[in-house]
Formats: C-alpha cells, structure tokens, sequence
C-alpha cells in the first residue's frame, strides 16, 4: 500500500506543476489550451539540457524555459494581438507537440544522464520519512517533488495574503474594472501567463527526468489536458490542485498496481480510467453554485482598453 | 508612440490580403527557423513542394490525406459554427472507424459491394454520432465544458482501440501478432481515377455542409446559437435540440473519415488510424474562417504539407514532425493576423500639438 | 478666486470613421460642481474617460492644476488625484468592499484587514456613504456599489470627481441622498464633475454647465443665469418641445393577464414573487423599479423564455404558461418581446438586416431550405418605413449606430402587428431624436389597439408616455399607479418597498 501511494504521489508532481501552471495562467483571466505543448516543450528541452550538460539545475531550468517560451507566442498572440484564447492555445499544443518530437528526433528512447537521475532520485526528509503510512508517500520523493509543495504552498499564499495576489484576482474577474483601479493589466497577464507556461514546462520535465527517465514520443499522453481539467476540480485553490494531482496520481498507475495485486484487466481498459473520471470531473463542477468557485468571470475574453 | 484604433470595415479583398500576407510571413519565418537549424530552407520548400505534387504518384499520395481530411474538417466546421468547441474529431474517427470494421467483419462478405459499403458508411456515422452525442447531452443538458470532454474522449476511444486491437478482436489467423483481420474485398472502397473513391465523399461532404450551413433553416439556427445562445433562445429555437442535432451531424462525418480510412487505406482497423486528423482539422477549419470551401482548399495545403513533410524524411532526412511544427507557425501567424483586420496601429510622434 | 482644476483644450477623438469628441474644451474649477450636459452620443463619457486615462485623445491638452499632464493608463490619472465613478460599476463582484478599495494600491506586500476598515469607516462617517467593509459586491444592491465606488475613489485621495450618468440606476429619494453627498464634496474644496441628460437635476445641482453636441462642446454656462429652454436648444441644437404626447383610446379589453405568477432565477431565489396584474389593449403600461427588481424576468415569463414556478398567465384567455417561446410563436400569438439586451438578445450582431429580420420568420417557413426571398422585401419595408439608415439591408446590424439597431428590432416585431408588444429599455443609449421615434412608433401600436409593456428607467418619461404605471420592488408589485395623480417621490417610495398602493 504504501508502495502504491508512493508511486502515486510521484505520478501525480508532473499533473501538480501543470495545474498550477495553468491554474496561475486562469486567474489571470486567460485560458491557455496549450498545457499539453508546452509540457512537451519542458519535456524535451528539460532531457536535452540535462543530457547536454549533466546538471540537473540546468535540466529544470531548461523545461522552465521551454514551457515559458511557448506560453510568450501564447501570451503574445492572445494579449497584445487579442486573438482567440481557444484556438490559440490548441494551436501551442499542436506546435508544442511537434517541436518536441522534431527537437526529440535522435534522443528517442535514450536516458537520462546517471549524474540527473541520481540527483533526482527519492531522499527522505528526516523525522517526517518515518510517519506511519504517509511517511514514506509523502516524504520519501525527489527534491523536485518537494519543490512542487513548496510552489503549492508559496501560490496559495500569495493568491490568499498578498496584493499582488488581490489585483490579479481582480485582472482576471474584471480586466477593464482591475485596469480603472490602477492595476498594469498587461503586466499581470504576461508574468503569470508565462510563468504559468514555466510551470508546465516543468511539469513536462518532471516526466523526462524523473517520473520516467527517459525521452519518448507520446511521453505526455494526455497528462496537459488533465491538468486543465484539474484547475476546474481545484475550483482554482492550489491546495485543492495537490489533493486532485494526488487523487489522479493514484488513477493513473491504478493499472500495475492491481496488476501487482493479481487482479487481471487489460492495461488498456485500466488506462482509460484517468481520462473517465476527468469527464466525470469537468461533469460534477459544472453544478457548482458558489460564486467563489467559479472560474474567473472575465476568462477568455481579450482586453482592449479603448473598447467601445 | 504606438497608436492602436479600432477599424471601422475593411473590404474582404483586404481582409484575406492581410491573411496571406501573414501565410508568406509565416514561411519567411518558418524558413529563418529551418535556416536556424542548419537546414537549407529553400531546399526544404522546395523538397514539400516536389514531394507533394511533384508526380502523379506523388499528387495522388497528397489526395489520400486530403480526403479525411477534408471530410473531418466539414465535420468540425459544423461543430465551430456553433461555438462547439468539438476536439474530439480523432475520437469520432476511431469510433467511426470501429463501427465500420464491426460491419465489415460481420456481415456476410458475399454481399453486393454497393450494400456492404452503404451498411459500412451507416455504421461509421452512427458510431461516430453516438461518441460525439455524449459530450454534446452533456453540454446542452449541463452546459457541461465540451472542450475537456470531447478531448477526454479521444484518449478513451484510442485505448478502446488498441485494446480492441490487442485483446477482444485479435485476429487468431495473425499468428499471435496483435492485428484484427482485414476487410474482405467487397469491404473495400473500389478506386475512380485511380484514387479510391473517398474523393467522392470528401467533395460531397464540401457541397452538402456549404448547403446545410448557408441554405437551410437548420444551418440557420446553428449560425445563430454560435453568434448568440441567449437571441437563440429568444426566437424560439429549441437549442438543446440544435445542438444535439448538430454534433450527430459533426460526429457522424468525422466517424465517416474512419470508415474511408479504415475500408480504403488500411483495410483493417489499428488503434493510429486518426493519424491527427481530427486535430490538423481544426487548424483547417480555423484558417478558412468557417467557410466550406475555403477550409477544402486549406485542406488540400495541409495535405501538402503532410505529404510534402513525410518526403523530407526520405530525401533530405528531416524529421517529418518539421511539417506540425510549420503548421502551428502558419497558424500563429494567421491567428495574429486577425489583429491587423480588426484594428489599425499607426505609429507617431504624439500628435497633441497639431490642432487644427 | 477659485483655481483651475481640469483644463483641457482642443480635445479631438475619433474611433474608426467615428469622430467622438472634435475639438472640445473644458474648464472645471476646484469647489465647484460642473454639469457636463448632452444627449446620448454627444461624446461626454469620452471625455471624461480620456480624463480618467482610459482613452488617450488624438490631440488637444489637457492641464491639470495648471500642469499639463499625459495619461498613458488610468494609474496616472489616479496619482493626480482624478477619480471616475463610471456609469457600469468597475467593481469586482466576488471581492468585498474593503478589497476592492485596495487593488491596485501600493503598499505593503501582503494585504492587511484592521487599519484599512479603520480608514474606510472613517471615511463613510464623513461623508455620510453607507457601506459595509466586508460585504461581497454581488451581494450588494445599486445604491450600496454607488457608494462603494465613491469611497474607492476617495480612499485614493481624489480631489477632482467625475460621476457618469450616477443618477440613472437610483430612486428620487436615493438621488437627494448623492447631490447632499456631492455638496459635502464641493464643501471639502473637491472639484465634481457629473456627466447627465437629465435637466432637472442639472439645474438643481450644478454650478456651471458645459454642453456637448455631437462630439462638439458648445459652450459653458452659469446655471443661475440660465433657463430649460435654451439649454435644450444647445443641447439638441433646435428648439425642440420635450413633452410626449398621450393619446387616450377608448374600448379597452383584456389581453393579457398574470395570476400570482412567481418566478425563480438561476439561484433558485424568487424574482417574481406572486405577480398579478391585467395588461389591456390600446394601452402602454409603464413599468417602474430600480434595477434586477424582476422586470427581466416579468418579460421573459411572460415570452416564455423562463418557467413560471406557479401561476397563470392568460392570452386571450387561454393559459400560456408553460409553453416554449417556439410554441408561443408557432400557436400564432402575436407577442413582440423587445428584450433589455438587444444585441446580447433579440438580435445577432454579425448578420445582417435580412437575417436577424428572418428570425421570427424562418420557423413558419416550410421544408428544410430557408428562404431569403420574401424576407429581403420586408427588410427593405421596414427600412424605409422607419427611416433606418444603413448602406443596403445586407449589412451587418453591428455596424449600425444605437437608434438604427433599436429600429431594426422593433420594426421586426411591429411588422407582424402584435396584439401584445412588450419592450424594456427600448431607448436605452439614444439619442433624443430617436428616442422620440421610439415613443410615437409605441404609441402608434397602442392606437392601433395593441396593449405595450414598457419597462423603464426614467421616471419622467414613464409619467409621461403610460397610462398606467406598475412599480417593481425585489419581485413585488408594490402599487400600480395612475400617473397624473400621482409624483415622483411618490413613485420612488414604492420603488424601495416603503409604501404601497393599489389604484388604476
């Protein structure tokens, strides 16, 4: 059990950076589609990074990088030539996707490097590894996993506490209302947009350095839609994002683990579960009534501040 | 200093002028990119080009991707006319392509191949209708998120597939190798003009939603919902109706490109039959701004494309995901170009001094 | 002598094709109230947001406290002191007062709650506004948001105040409450501009006028110098008599009759809460009540576009209740709804005349095809019936101007001579010109013996064109009122629930 939880835990930190990534993007008013492009992005230039350089800080920084890349053409597209939010960020994943397999093509299939994957390996943090049944889950992972909590922790108090974390709220409920009061709108919206993409960058990295470790085609699989998926189940709380990361987490390695406990269905009926419950997900928040949970009011709508 | 107005309207010979200037940008920039990565871009041009219509065998080549498609594009375009943000083409198709095969396996393989094609063209719409039927009850019945859902959809299609493929349909005469059994022959589209005869279906599908979408009081209302839900709801249009109605019809023809694909390209079903089809679709559908034949002829440029991108492999060893990522420049481009049509950016010296 | 607050001069700005302001001037002083007069679409909401930064003009200066000044955002125009109450509250609905005072404010890292309820109370008592700190904006009624957005603008030490439109969403008793709140201002030395049409209260309130036609200024006047009339002649540029005709038609009957019809909203919270009333032919009842008092979903209950928890709603004397708006349509009762949105709803803005003159149409038509052809020809009567100016009957609606658009829709519904019209805010935005061709083609309908349901805003037309008035107050009727008996303040305490009157 604890086994399984474990592997849960690391299978839910590439869903957890996405989310949030894109979770921060929302709440800037824009709903970027491209998660799944840009953690393709993260994904190959994180690999080809750490495989370049064997540092495993230049790896992350790398997925960051890349990610953040494809959200600017996302952010530019869709904040200063106000183009469609939907179509635009369909657009970075279709982009996304062949970027990475064209910038992919000679590495398929290769490792890591020892020197990353090691750096990458679980390290339990003292006194708390030892915690009966989530001590190891929980406390027994890569130092990026740690650093995901940490991102948790850091966004959920900047949203709650802080002002920058109030005017961005404000950007994204009511553009034109949070630029009158004196917020520099087109600020808020590019760092959190691209800083967003960042995040899914590393959320694509996690997948190539650590969850796997290795650079295949088809590596993401669906992980960036979920995670838009996700931002809806968080009702857009970081903390609500890490439960739903965990809970689909489990989900997706549900298959080896009845597997492992002897109970025989095809792989492939078992994979489809992830994707089953988000529908099932995208289907029980639509009935949220709290104005609180819901999403931005002012999502997917351009700006132009000399609308008529 | 930088001055953005809005336009008041531009004449349409201007707004695709604009539109094709950002197309030719895309490529002068998606060239410097090439050119970045050590490639010859003007050799690489030319290689898509000469490897997509550069001989009959070739045209022919780029003609088989043209057909799904164009017929996954029509359905999409009926979906987007509504603000349907259907994403689910590649699912559809799958679905689709299932239905077919089932028909194709089943039924008695004497049959006319006339019935036997019809029955399989049935079979594909229904198929492909029902799988997009169920995001779109829940959208008009909840007004549940469709773009997650039809996405959701397409993952749980293609490991439907596969594990159709792998395990409850496997062909035990395949010695152990995970396919399931072709199509008999009276299951297999008959070629016109040697290409098969999708092309036909493809052109019909061009003409018949052109008709729906322009000509008929249904195409009407879905205009209308897609421009505005609540004038919808006020002129009396059952809307829940409409849009059900209207992803059958998206759903049905997407699930119609698996039947083609399925019974005349790959005589059997595999689990990378949609081969992105539903995808490319929608940057198709976008780029010929919802007009039929305007997205049939984006279409046959993405075939190009496709084709022209498959033939870089060969001729010059060039990963062919470069033509995917040309596709996403172009439409980076052309969705930044909508700007330049709705709004005029006059750069000046700030002209407060100068009143008349 | 009192010093120059707001200069600005020369001030052109056009959007498009469209010249909003030409060249336009105007002084405002500290410790006075200045009333910025003109019809709708005379440019003054431009103006003022090119003060507020919003806009940025195409030229002309503007000097504030003598010191010329260029904005490129509303935060610079915030730093000198500049604070607009617009006329859509840019609020945030999910925040409380107390965060939406602070966004965009400096200061400290993280946001902190004691002082600034502190401050804000302080500033309330000053100036008598009443609102609660920790109140969510979508919990608050009209009057409250008002309040809100004038103690937001204060917090951030305004001294010169721009109020657009500020009086159209308040009851007379409300409105007495804000002119005593603006005197408190002016006292305190502030610089107040308020942006209005409405001539009484510029009289009542301001010090100086200055009056804006069709994008121009025309000049500014000392209100104690000057009397209505020739500022309506400035206003509209010919001398024009701004009284609306009633026309009496005898024979009445009934038409349309609601029993004790209640209706939920998306919230499943009562909007409409046991309504009854008779609407008669030959009549135009006036329809009163601030704001989201349920005159939205009076219409549309009536049209059929929200189910009736309970109740009746007879036609003619069968029940319609029930029944879809297609069905409505379909069983032949001619019911025109000219509903609050008219592009959001009743229109589609990107197709044009023909098209959105189809809509009510199509559904008759037989087969699966759509005709164009017979509809061109009544797009073309109906354009030239109602003098619509547009470049050919297939533009779209969208780039018609505000009195076009609101022809186009109601020439719709008037085409298929309606027993029953029904109308909400069908002069919102228009210019005085069009409003009136609003008001005869109404009356019109009502001559011709159809029974018209007006909801409106303003008071003074609503005494002047109905016959009857009917007051709203959250969902209630709280009087249905004979107009030439009755006053304004009269009206306005039915309009708060304060009192209630049953008469006409």
């Amino acid at each position: 059990m604890e086994n399984f939880l474990a592997a849960a835990v690391a299978a839910a930190m590439p869903l957890l950076f996405a989310t949030l990534g894109e979770l921060i993007t929302e709440k800037a008013g824009n709903l970027n589609l491209g998660v799944e492009g840009m953690m393709y992005m993260g994904a190959v230039i994180g690999f080809k990074a750490g495989f370049a350089t064997g540092s495993p800080l230049l790896a992350v920084l790398g997925a960051f990088a890349a990610g953040a890349f494809g959200a600017a053409i996302y952010a530019f597209l869709t904040v200063a030539l106000r183009a469609n939010q939907v179509v635009t960020g369909l657009t970075l994943t279709i982009f996304g996707t062949g970027f990475a397999y064209f910038v992919g093509k000679g590495m398929s299939g290769l490792s890591a490097p020892q020197i990353v994957r090691d750096f990458f390996m679980p390290v339990g943090i003292p006194g708390l590894a030892g915690l009966p049944l989530v001590g190891k889950p929980l406390f027994q992972q890569s130092v990026l996993a740690y650093f995901g909590y940490a991102i948790t922790v850091a966004l959920a108090i900047y949203l709650r506490k802080t002002k920058a974390g109030l005017n961005l709220k404000a950007v994204g409920e009511n553009t034109a209302a949070a630029d009158a009061s004196g917020i520099n709108v087109m600020l808020y919206k590019y760092a959190h947009i691209i800083a967003g993409g960042g995040l899914c960058g590393i959320g694509g990295g996690f997948m190539s350095l650590v969850a796997i470790p290795v650079w295949q085609e088809g590596l993401i699989a669906g992980r960036g839609w979920i995670a838009v998926a996700l931002v809806i189940f968080a009702s857009w709380q970081p903390v609500k994002a890490l439960l739903g990361a965990f809970l689909f987490g489990g989900l997706s390695i549900l298959g080896f683990w009845l597997q492992s406990i002897g109970i025989n269905i095809s792989q492939y009926l078992v994979e489809m579960i992830p994707y089953i419950a988000t529908i099932l997900i995208v289907i029980v928040s639509t009935r949220k009534n709290r104005k609180e949970d819901m999403a931005p009011a002012d999502i997917g709508n351009a700006y132009f501040r000399e609308e008529r | 200093m930088m001055k953005i107005t809005q336009r008041a309207e531009l004449p349409k010979g201007r707004e695709w002028a604009i539109r094709a200037a950002a197309v030719l940008l895309s490529i002068v920039f998606a060239g410097t990119v090439i050119a970045a990565l050590g490639f010859d871009p003007i050799k690489v041009f030319a290689q898509i080009v000469n490897g997509s219509v550069g001989s009959q065998m070739r045209l022919n080549q780029t003609i088989l991707k043209a057909i799904p498609l164009t017929i996954t594009s029509m359905g999409i375009l009926v979906a987007f006319k509504m603000k349907f943000w259907n994403i689910g083409g590649e699912g559809q198709i799958m679905m689709g392509a299932m239905g077919a095969t089932y028909a194709a396996l089943h039924l008695p393989p004497d049959l006319p191949p006339t019935a036997m094609l019809a029955m399989l063209a049935a079979a594909s719409v229904i198929c492909g209708g029902a799988w997009a039927f169920i995001p779109a009850y829940f959208k008009a019945k909840f007004g549940t998120n469709e773009t997650i859902f039809t996405l959701m959809m397409n993952y749980i299609a293609i490991k439907w597939v596969t594990y159709l493929q792998y395990d409850l349909w496997k062909d035990p005469g395949s010695l152990g190798f995970p396919r399931i059994a072709a199509f008999p022959p009276s299951a297999v589209l008959p070629k016109l003009f040697g290409i098969h005869v999708g092309w036909i279906v493809a052109v019909l599908s061009v003409v018949l939603v052109y008709i729906f979408v322009n000509h008929t009081k249904k195409g009407y209302e879905v205009t209308v919902i897609g421009e505005s839900v609540e004038t919808a709801r006020y002129a009396g249009m059952n809307i829940k109706h409409v849009m059900i109605a209207a992803m059958l019809v998206s759903g049905g023809l997407c699930g119609l490109t698996g039947m083609v694909q399925a019974s005349a390209v790959e005589k059997t079903l595999t689990y990378s039959l949609s081969a992105n089809y539903g995808f490319t679709a929608i940057i198709t559908t976008w780029l010929g701004r919802l007009s039929a034949p305007a997205v049939a002829i984006v279409c046959f440029a993405f075939a190009m494309l496709i084709q022209g991108g498959a033939y870089l492999q060969i001729a010059l060893l060039i990963p062919a995901s470069v033509a995917e990522m040309i596709q996403g420049i172009i439409l980076f481009f052309v969705l930044g170009s909508e700007f330049f049509i709705q709004y005029r950016v006059s750069f000046s010296r700030r002209a407060a001094r100068g009143v008349a | 002598m009192q010093d120059t607050a707001i200069q600005m001069s020369g001030i052109t700005k056009s959007f498009g094709s469209l010249a909003a302001n030409e060249n336009v001037n105007l002084t405002v002083l500290n410790g006075e109230i200045h009333a910025l007069l003109g019809e709708n679409g005379a440019g003054k909401s431009t103006l003022m947001n090119m003060l507020s930064g919003i806009y940025s003009p195409d030229s002309g200066s503007i000097f504030i406290n003598g010191k010329e000044v260029r904005f490129s955002s509303p935060k610079d125009s915030i730093a000198l002191g500049i604070g607009m109450i617009h006329q859509h509250f840019k609020l945030i609905d999910v925040l409380t007062a107390k965060e939406n005072i602070v966004i965009g404010q400096k200061g400290g890292f993280f946001t902190r709650g004691k002082n600034l309820t502190a401050k804000i109370k302080k500033l309330s008592d000053e100036y008598g506004l009443d609102v609660n700190p920790d109140k969510k904006v979508y919990d608050m009624p009209v009057g409250e948001k008002q309040a809100l957005e004038i103690i937001k603008v204060l917090y951030r030490g305004a001294r010169i105040l721009i109020l657009d439109e500020p009086t159209a969403v308040l009851t007379p008793q409300e409105i007495k409450k804000l002119f005593s709140i603006i005197r408190n201002m002016k006292e305190k030395g502030c610089a107040v501009v308020i942006i209005t049409h409405k001539l009484g209260e510029v009289m009542e309130i301001s010090d100086r006028i200055t009056i804006l036609r069709k994008g121009r200024s025309v000049g500014t006047v000392v209100t104690k110098e000057i009397e209505v009339p020739p500022l309506i002649e400035m206003m509209v540029g010919k001398k024009v008599d701004l009284s609306i005709k009633k026309s009496r038609v005898e024979g009445k009957e009934d038409l349309l009759a609601l029993d004790e019809v209640t209706v939920l909203d998306s919230e499943k919270k009562q909007a409409l809460k046991s309504v009854s009333f008779t609407l008669r032919s030959g009549e135009i009842l006036g329809v009163a009540g601030v704001a989201k008092s349920g005159q939205k979903e009076l219409c549309e209950a009536i049209a059929g576009l929200v189910p009736a928890d309970k109740g009746r709603i007879f036609f003619n004397g069968e029940n319609i209740l029930g029944k879809s708006p297609g069905e409505i349509i379909k069983m032949g009762i001619r019911m025109g709804f000219i509903p609050e949105d008219r592009l959001g709803m009743g229109l589609v803005a990107g197709m044009d005349i023909v098209h959105n003159i189809i809509l009510k149409d199509y559904q008759g038509q037989k087969g699966v095809f759509l005709k164009r052809g017979p509809c061109v020809k009544k797009a073309e009567r109906i354009v030239d019936s109602l003098e619509i100016l547009t470049p050919s009957v297939f533009t779209p609606v969208k780039k018609l101007s505000g009195g076009n658009i609101q022809k186009v829709l109601l020439g719709r519904e008037i085409d298929s001579n309606p027993k029953v019209l029904i109308t909400a805010y069908p002069v919102r935005g228009l210019d005085i010109g069009a409003s009136y061709k609003i008001y005869d083609l109404l009356n019109e309908q009502k001559e011709r013996g159809a029974g018209v349901l007006f909801v409106g805003e303003d008071l003074d037309v609503l005494m002047e064109l109905c016959d009857r008035v009917m007051v709203l107050c959250d969902g209630r009727i709280t009087g249905i009122v004979d107009p030439d008996t009755v006053t304004k303040e009269d009206i306005g305490l039915l309009m708060t629930g304060v009192a209630e009157r049953r008469q006409a």
